[in-house]
This record gives C-alpha cells, sequence and structure tokens, in this order.
C-alpha cells in the first residue's frame, strides 16, 4: 500500500515525552483575564459591554457585525475592570477585555439534551457560530465560515486533524486520550452540518494510544476511518494533510473545500461539541505547557484569556535557565516579550525554552546544499526566494512561489548555514503586502 | 525577567556547514592512508602541503581582504585535500602548495569565498596545473610488478590503465596503420586491461593519490550517503551514463562492444562523482537539476576518455558542468505544490 504522506518535510526531535502521558489539570479560576475582542482571522467584532459591568462566565462580551468572524465571551465570573490596549501573544497589541474575578463560578450555559439528528443544521451552525468557535489548531480561523461552503463547492470529506506535529505539544494527543467520546460527538455535528459520507482522522504514529483508542470506538462506524501518520512536520498542516489522507492537492492559493473537503482540528471538535451539549461558548482550552524552562510540564485546562504567568506559575514556574517563552510550538510559535499575555483561542501551547535552547545561532553564506529544496513541503525553492529578497527583489521572489509558502519553519530548521530562510520569506510578504496595497 | 526574542523556528538541527566539511574529509581518509600504503610517504607530504597552502591562502586572501576569518569551517581544507587527491604521486612538492594557491584565491576567495565560488576550486587549481606544468601532472607512478612500495624507490614511472586504454584503443580501431604484432600485443594488453577489475577495484594500480582504490572511495561515499550528506542523484546519474556510454562506444568491435566497468572503475570517475560533482556550491539544488548534472557530467567525460585529448576526462566535464548550475536550477524548478 502506499504510504500515506505527503512529499518532504523534517524530523525534529520531539520532546512530548515531558507532557504525553500527564492528564489533563483544570486549572484554578485565575485572580484576573485578559480577553482580547478580537482572536480569530477575519473581521473584527463590535464591544458591547461597557466598564464596571458585572460579568458572567458564557457572557458575550463582544458581537460579530461581519460574516468572516466570531465574538468571544467572559471567561469566568467577575467585573470588567478595563476595556483597553494590551499585548497579545501574536506579538501586538490588541484591545482586550480585563475581568477581575469575583470569587464564584457563575455561568450561563447548562447541559442539554440535544437530538443532533433531527435538528436544523442550520441552528447547529448558528449555535457554532454564536459559540465563538474558531480554528484551535493555531490559525483561528472562524469555524462556521469553513462549515458554510459556497453552494457550487461540494464537500464530501470531513477530515479532522489529531496530527499534532508540533514537537513539545500534547494538548490535542490528551484530549483523544480523554475525551474521545466527546470528540466522536463533535464529528457527528459536523457531519450533519455539512453532509458528508465520510470521516477521517488523521494521526501521527508517535501516538499509538490515541490510534489505538480512536479505532477502538470506530470500530462499528463505517463512516469514520482513523488513519496513521507517518511521524513527520509539517503532516499537520492542512494541505499537507489533505495530500497525506485524501491524496488530493489543494490548488495553490485555494482552499481545502477546492478538492471537496473540510479539515477541522480535535480541539475545534471537541468545542464543537461543547458548544450543542452545554450551550457552552469557547472560554477554555488545553494548553501544554512545555519545556526545558518549566519545572513541572503539565496539560492544562485553561480559561481563555489566563495570563501565561499563571499557568506558568502553576507548573511549578520557571528553571532558574529559563530565557525565552512562546504561543504555541518551537516551529511555528512566537516568541513573547511579557508572560503578561493571555491564552486565546489559538493557543495550544505555552512553551519555555532555556538559555542552551534558545541560541540564536549565526547566519553564514549559503552553500547551496539543497536540503531546504529537497524537503520544502510546498516544493519552494526556500534558498533562492530568500536571496531574491535579501536583495529587494520581490517579484522575482513572487514568481518563485513567495505567497505559497506555509511558514512552517522546516527549511530554517534543516539548513546548515543557519540561514533565517522563513524570516526572510515573512518579511518578503510583508513587502509584498505593502507593495500591493500602495500601487 | 528579559525573555530573548527571535523569529520561529526555535529549533534547528545539529547538522551545520563544518560539520559537513569534516564529516567529508573524515570519509575521505582511509582512501588517503591507501595511497601512502602503495605510493609511500611522499603522498602524504603533498597531501598535508596542499591542506597547509590552501589555509594559508584562505586566512591570507580573507585577512587582506578584511573578511571574517571561516578557516574553522573546514571548506579550505578539503579543498586542499581533494586538490591532493588529484595529483599523481610524482609531483615535486611546490606543485601542490601552488594548485591550492590557485584554487583557494582564483577559485573561491576572488569570487567572495565559500558558496559564491562557481567552480569546484580544487579542480581549478588542478586545471591550473594540468596547463602550466602537464609533464608532471601526466608522469604516473606504478607498482613495481605487483610488489607493494616503501621499498625506498622514490619513483617508477608508468602508465595509468585509461592511459594504455587509450593508446591500445587508438591502435585497435585504426588497425591498417599499425605493424600486425603492434595489433597483437595491444589485443593481448587490452584483454588484460579488461580483467584488472579486481586490482583497479582494490587499487593496486597508477593513477592519482586519491583515485587509485575505488573500494575506500565508495566505503567513504556509503557512509556520506547514508547520512544523507551527499546525495544519490548525481554519482548515479554520472556514473550511470558513463556505463552506459562506454558500453556504446567504448569498444573496438562497433557499438555495445565496450567494458562498462573498466571504465567506471578507472581513473577519477567515483572520486569525482562521488566527492567532487557533489559539491554543494558548485552543483544544481533542484532534483531533475541534478540528475541532468550527472548526466553532463557523465557526457562530457566519455567524450574526453574517448575522442578527446586526454585519457581523463573527469576533472574537466565537472568544471565545464559547474558553469551550467545556474541555468540548471532555472529551467528545472520544481513545480509549486498545488499548481
Amino acid at each position: 500500500m502506499r504510504s500515506k504522506t505527503f512529499r518532504g518535510g523534517i524530523h525534529p526531535s520531539e520532546f512530548k515525552h515531558l507532557t504525553e502521558h500527564k492528564i489533563i489539570e483544570k486549572a484554578c479560576i485565575p485572580e484576573r483575564v485578559i480577553v482580547p475582542l478580537q482572536q480569530h482571522i477575519g473581521a473584527p467584532t463590535e464591544c458591547i459591554i461597557e466598564k464596571d459591568t458585572h460579568v458572567k462566565a458564557g457572557q458575550p462580551l463582544s458581537k460579530a457585525i461581519k460574516l468572516i468572524s466570531v465574538p468571544v465571551h467572559a471567561s469566568i465570573s467577575g467585573l470588567v475592570k478595563s476595556i483597553e490596549f494590551h499585548p497579545n501573544p501574536l506579538g501586538t497589541k490588541s484591545l482586550a477585555v480585563t475581568i477581575e474575578h469575583d470569587g464564584s463560578d457563575d455561568s450561563t450555559f447548562t447541559e442539554q439534551d440535544p437530538d443532533i439528528n433531527n435538528m436544523d443544521p442550520d441552528i447547529l451552525l448558528k449555535k457554532i457560530k454564536t459559540a465563538g468557535i474558531a480554528g484551535m489548531g493555531g490559525a483561528s480561523f472562524p469555524t462556521h465560515v469553513k462549515l458554510t461552503p459556497p453552494s457550487d463547492k461540494k464537500i464530501n470529506t470531513l477530515l479532522i486533524n489529531g496530527v499534532e506535529c508540533e514537537p513539545f505539544l500534547t494538548a490535542d494527543h490528551r484530549l483523544m486520550l480523554e475525551k474521545s467520546d466527546e470528540i466522536l460527538k463533535g464529528i457527528h455535528i459536523l457531519t450533519r452540518i455539512l453532509r458528508v459520507r465520510h470521516t477521517i482522522i488523521g494521526i501521527e504514529k508517535n501516538k499509538p494510544d490515541a490510534i489505538q483508542l480512536m479505532q477502538k470506538k470506530t470500530k462499528r462506524l463505517k463512516k469514520i476511518s482513523v488513519i496513521p501518520l507517518p511521524v513527520k512536520y509539517p503532516q499537520g498542516g492542512e494541505k499537507q494533510l489533505i495530500q497525506a489522507a485524501l491524496n488530493r492537492q489543494v490548488p495553490s492559493g485555494g482552499l481545502p473545500m477546492d478538492v471537496e473537503c473540510v479539515v477541522q482540528n480535535v480541539g475545534t471538535v471537541f468545542a464543537v461539541y461543547e458548544a450543542i451539549y452545554f450551550n457552552k461558548p469557547l472560554i477554555e482550552r488545553v494548553v501544554t505547557v512545555t519545556g526545558p524552562g518549566i519545572t513541572e510540564p503539565k496539560n492544562i485546562l485553561a480559561r481563555i484569556g489566563t495570563p501565561f504567568k499563571d499557568l506558568i506559575e502553576f507548573c511549578g514556574g520557571y528553571t532558574p535557565t529559563a530565557s525565552k517563552i512562546l504561543n504555541g510550538g518551537p516551529m511555528m510559535g512566537i516568541a513573547q516579550v511579557t508572560d503578561d499575555v493571555p491564552v486565546v483561542k489559538g493557543t495550544s501551547g505555552i512553551l519555555v525554552l532555556d538559555q542552551l535552547s534558545s541560541k540564536i545561532p549565526e547566519e553564514s553564506t549559503c552553500i547551496s546544499c539543497a536540503r531546504c529544496v529537497d524537503i520544502c513541503p510546498m516544493k519552494l525553492m526556500p534558498n533562492r526566494i530568500a536571496s531574491y529578497i535579501e536583495h529587494n527583489r520581490i517579484e522575482d521572489a513572487e514568481k518563485y512561489g513567495l505567497l505559497d509558502c506555509i511558514e512552517c519553519g522546516s527549511c530554517t530548521y534543516i539548513c546548515p548555514a543557519k540561514r533565517h530562510l522563513v524570516h526572510y520569506i515573512k518579511f518578503g510578504k510583508m513587502l509584498y503586502n505593502e507593495r500591493r496595497v500602495s500601487s | 525577567m528579559n525573555f530573548n526574542i527571535s523569529a520561529s523556528p526555535h529549533l534547528r538541527d545539529d547538522l551545520s556547514i563544518s560539520k559537513i566539511m569534516y564529516a567529508v574529509i573524515l570519509t575521505l581518509i582511509p582512501a588517503g592512508a591507501w595511497s601512502v600504503y602503495i605510493f609511500g610517504l611522499k603522498a602524504l607530504w603533498l597531501i598535508l602541503i596542499a591542506i597547509l597552502s590552501a589555509i594559508a591562502t584562505e586566512w591570507i586572501c580573507q585577512k587582506l581582504m578584511r573578511r571574517p576569518i571561516t578557516l574553522y569551517d573546514g571548506s579550505a581544507i578539503l579543498t586542499g585535500l581533494l586538490l591532493a587527491y588529484n595529483l599523481p604521486p610524482c609531483v615535486p612538492l611546490w606543485i601542490p602548495a601552488v594548485g591550492a594557491f590557485v584554487g583557494i584565491f582564483i577559485g573561491k576567495q576572488i569570487f567572495g569565498g565559500l558558496g559564491y565560488n562557481p567552480m569546484n576550486p580544487a579542480l581549478i587549481g588542478r586545471a591550473f596545473l594540468m596547463a602550466s606544468w602537464p609533464v608532471h601532472m601526466t608522469v604516473f607512478k606504478t607498482i613495481p610488478n605487483g610488489e607493494q612500495s616503501l621499498s625506498g624507490i622514490d619513483c617508477i614511472t608508468g602508465a595509468t590503465p585509461l592511459t594504455v586504454f587509450k593508446e591500445m584503443r587508438e591502435i585497435l580501431i585504426n588497425r591498417a596503420d599499425f605493424l600486425p604484432e603492434q595489433v597483437t600485443q595491444a589485443n593481448e594488453t587490452m584483454f588484460q586491461l579488461n580483467r584488472s577489475y579486481w586490482k583497479l577495484f582494490f587499487g593496486n594500480t597508477g593513477g592519482c593519490i586519491g583515485e587509485v582504490s575505488a573500494f575506500l572511495i565508495l566505503l567513504g561515499a556509503s557512509y556520506l550517503l547514508y547520512r544523507r550528506i551527499i546525495g544519490w542523484k548525481i554519482p548515479l546519474s554520472y556514473i550511470g551514463t558513463v556505463a552506459i556510454l562506454t558500453t556504446l562506444f567504448g569498444g573496438t568491435n562497433g557499438l555495445f562492444t565496450g567494458n562498462a566497468l573498466f571504465h567506471i572503475l578507472s581513473g577519477g570517475l567515483f572520486l569525482g562523482a562521488f566527492y567532487m560533482a557533489t559539491d554543494m556550491v558548485t552543483t544544481p539544488v533542484t532534483f531533475y537539476g541534478r540528475l541532468l548534472f550527472g548526466f553532463g557530467c557523465g557526457v562530457l567525460t566519455v567524450i574526453i576518455r574517448l575522442w578527446g585529448g586526454y585519457p581523463e576526462g573527469v576533472s574537466y566535464s565537472i568544471l565545464l558542468m559547474n558553469l551550467t548550475t545556474p541555468l540548471l536550477d532555472r529551467y528545472t524548478k520544481p513545480k509549486v505544490f498545488g499548481s
């Protein structure tokens, strides 16, 4: 049988042993949460709350006025202290609502008893939207938009992304182990909405327990199959996963729906389950707090808006050598200037590196060893694109596929000359967009 | 608390340029050691002088050009080593010194140092020596009657198998122009040459310092292939092309009468295909570019060996193909995922 994978990719050390056997712990309710008003990709939301009002957990703080937009909700019960600009984990500052905990755990949601099979898919969709669900794999694209493809696009397969190819992270892994039934219920909801016949759950082979459990639970379900995938980064990239599981190539500049499928992360599926079965908005998520800079790495169920430092403290604090803090995994995670940034919907992990592992290697000239070309999962020539950008030849870089880059960082990882290839490429994309706007 | 900030990824592979260079150097040592055993200590001196000259030239150039000193990356050592491996073991001691100087200075530093040189510096050095002192460069040492060296004899000169092959082939193709005895003798020699695989493979023949033992080159190269420091595409397409073309045209009785194995094992083909045609800086980066590069090297090598003025064509074929690298890269751009 053809080995299910994509072309290229790398094999970084995994470091998953730090947390992969640790049960998800519920963090204590934080004293203060900072909820950024925009945590998704798309149109901004409108704040509907005023300062000094009291809110309950689950109460909406903002309203989505455009289609590609989802509201945010209060994640704890308490008093709105301020609505002002605050650093967010994406490396910028944005408008955020700060809520001070009132000591209680009052919430707006209760358990439901939904009859999924007889519910109107549009109602399900609406519930997903009002629950503020956006992709929890990292990109944070509003989920309801992905679930409503234009009428000319047929969808025949739902792909569930349980790959979690980023080193260190184990949040999705633990979720699949501990909430498998809930995830299957979530899948059922999604298949109802999309009216698809077939669902595939893709899991990397480094999670044999999760594969086994999912296979056991789906044995009698003909419509769901579990596909073990080779351990390779970026196996969890949407386009790479589709290629591996379905052998379809998403066209350049296109979306998964162009090849008749929709991809959802397992965390998102779980959030969908909670939205339908509990009316519960997306106000908490599993976060892997790990790395050599953390005293006791853990998987934590944390409220959205919890400052990073609270969770780090919950894990025994920093080790003496801690020196770099990331939102996300080591391959695509964003380095933070402060640990007073909040957990957002896309925060799958908080990784703290020590001095040794956070050393920035010195760059030397390209020796055209071709490693980046060999491993690029998008079949680009990163060396060439980066050198065009270095020489400010953005048009040439674009001809070589600048905009097709998924910024997975594999080229930079593999480069023996330690060139910051993906950094050049991101910079190049920025210049490209600036020039397009100005011309 | 102050945090370090940098762009992702925050994880890097262990492999670095210097690790690549030193791994290549390490795998070249067995072939060199064998050479010293066969040809005597002179070979060792030639190797050391070439390396020292390469290091000194690199250091002086970088000092004069006020560039950072990058001796630690090992690339100069490798250039010196490869240059020495491309020299006949009888050359005077100043030959490697001059060759390494030219290779590093003209072949590499003038263009901006490692990563910017269009052609393989060691081969530039060799081509310079070949053009300037052809007599020194074409006198080869053979092993007296199959006995091992270290016997105190400084140098017994003789032809390499490829030189003999070329002379004999000349006779056999133009039989009418030669005496019958000469033709008979040529036939006899050709027959023996064709049965010398074992000698060629293990290196009991005349040749350049580094190329005599195909076996040890293969041994070193297989480690590099295993570690994926060199790729299989260029060596495979290079050696494969040579094999096919010499089978086709290498014989003396028309098409398909050539002896491919003899051509593969003799001369510098293994050293060239595994260690010089795979030099990263001067070869294409794309999949098909590398296959084409090896193919081009193979075609040129066979043309020079069979119809050219020299008995051996590996180094010139690689140098010429080096110049096509930018074009090959441009015309073999990989098709972007999803396009």
